[in-house]
């Protein structure tokens, strides 16, 4: 079938297998690979993207399910001057270890401080629930999204 | 892991979606949200010859207050059930329960009827529902017709809906006491419940819901007819289990979640 999803503000239209996952569509047909598969069973959120402005794990939905939508990944957060403050926050406080995490992270927090321009310890935490370091560095990853909050927010 | 492959066909409409069931029959399955079904298809517990996408089915996603009761359509998103004033001032408790599904990705994309229609007796809004006895809509090619949420669920994931039927609308009594409570248990942040308590007071007494102690959602109603009857409410929590058939298995055993039960029950209660 043949789907026309907007990718970082650039339209590709492809024909698709019914059964390919956004996250593949990402990876596979577009070589996008700064979204992961992490648990591939939507537990982890590492294929955090924004549909349609919404943060959503990319192994749960169909292209076919974002045919006509507007998708950002990790590579369309940086704009002209820079990284995002989201992306700036989690250089700024060290909010990554080994990284796998990240794109997820990163994704799902600039979700949250879109609609929570400025939330409490506890609404980050919740906010963030649906992604898994298995670092275990939540503490610096709270302090990155609490230092994007303070410098720019979700921009 | 990737689904076993499928024909896919997007409804335009209730009626489109309806036609395309009966076309089909039992190959084919509705996809709504699709955060129970496309897991269950990557692990091809689910191998549906064709998808029936009505996500995008505007008709069915909208809260409106319909005389004394709130309608919920089928496809209203868990994210716009935390979020609705009709639902924060009528149905609170179904906010409450649609607010500790999942994580924010998931509540994005989750909607009331996927929940409902999937019937995993785990389901947060289920005991929403069953707890505020809400009436659930069926539209099949007989036209449309009201089950109670008490008798919707037959089994562990299996409901009253008739091959053919679809979930339309979830019809909810506005609540006249604002007293509810939600709680769960749950192993990791974002899992489902081990067992799970929705309770609502109401003039005369309390209607409570468990998850997690059967193969369906259940109401408990041993606790409510000692409620009714006087009996305190840290001593009517004590029969929560009464009745139940708790699963016995990896993720805790029956006797604990017996045990789960009566201490959400009591915080419930406690919290009324």
């Amino acid at each position: 079938m043949r789907v026309e999803i907007t990718v970082n503000g650039q339209p590709h239209t492809r024909e698709v297998e019914p059964r390919l996952l956004l996250v593949h569509f990402l990876r596979d047909v577009l070589s996008l690979t700064g979204t992961h598969v992490g648990c591939d069973t939507s537990s982890c959120g590492a294929c955090t993207v924004l549909l349609d402005g919404m943060a959503v794990k990319s192994c749960t939905v169909l292209a076919a399910q974002a045919d006509g939508c507007a998708v950002t990944t990790i590579e369309g957060l940086a704009g002209q001057d820079g990284l995002s403050p989201v992306q700036e926050g989690f250089r700024q406080c060290h909010g990554l270890q080994c990284g796998f995490c990240t794109p997820g992270m990163v994704m799902a927090a600039t979700a949250l401080l879109t609609e929570r321009p400025d939330p409490s310890e506890q609404e980050i935490r919740n906010g963030l629930k649906g992604n898994m370091c298995r670092c275990t560095g939540y503490q610096m990853i709270v302090e990155s999204v609490q230092w994007a909050a303070a410098n720019g927010g979700a921009r | 892991m990737i689904p076993a492959g499928f024909s896919y066909v997007r409804a335009g409409s209730v009626q489109e979606a309806l036609d395309e069931l009966s076309r089909h029959g039992g190959a084919a399955r509705l996809l709504a949200g699709g955060h129970s079904l496309l897991p269950a298809m990557k692990l091809r517990r689910a191998e549906p010859g064709v998808l029936i996408d009505i996500g995008r089915l505007g008709e069915l996603a909208y809260v409106r207050a319909d005389g004394d009761r709130i309608a919920v359509g089928a496809l209203t998103r868990h994210r716009t059930l935390e979020r609705d004033p009709l639902v924060a001032e009528h149905v609170p408790l179904l906010a409450a329960a649609a607010a500790r599904i999942g994580d924010q990705q998931v509540r994005n994309r989750g909607t009331i009827g996927g929940s409902l229609a999937n019937a995993d007796p785990a389901a947060d809004l289920a005991a929403a529902v069953l707890a505020l006895d809400g009436v659930l809509v069926a539209r099949g090619p007989a036209g449309e017709r009201e089950i109670p949420a008490r008798k919707f669920f037959t089994g562990r994931c299996r409901s009253a809906l008739a091959a053919g039927e679809m979930l339309t609308e979830i019809r909810l009594p506005a609540a006249t006491d604002r007293s509810y409570a939600f709680e769960k248990f749950s192993r990791r942040a974002l899992d489902w419940a081990v067992v799970g308590v929705a309770a609502q007071a109401r003039p005369g007494g309390v209607a409570v819901a468990l998850i997690g102690m059967g193969p369906t959602p259940v109401r408990a109603t041993a606790v409510e007819e000692a409620l009714a009857a006087g009996v305190p409410a840290a001593e009517a929590a004590r029969l929560a289990a009464r009745g139940c058939e708790p699963p016995d298995n990896a993720a805790a055993s029956a006797s604990y979640r017996a045990h789960l039960a009566e201490v959400l029950v009591g915080r419930a209660l406690a919290a009324l």
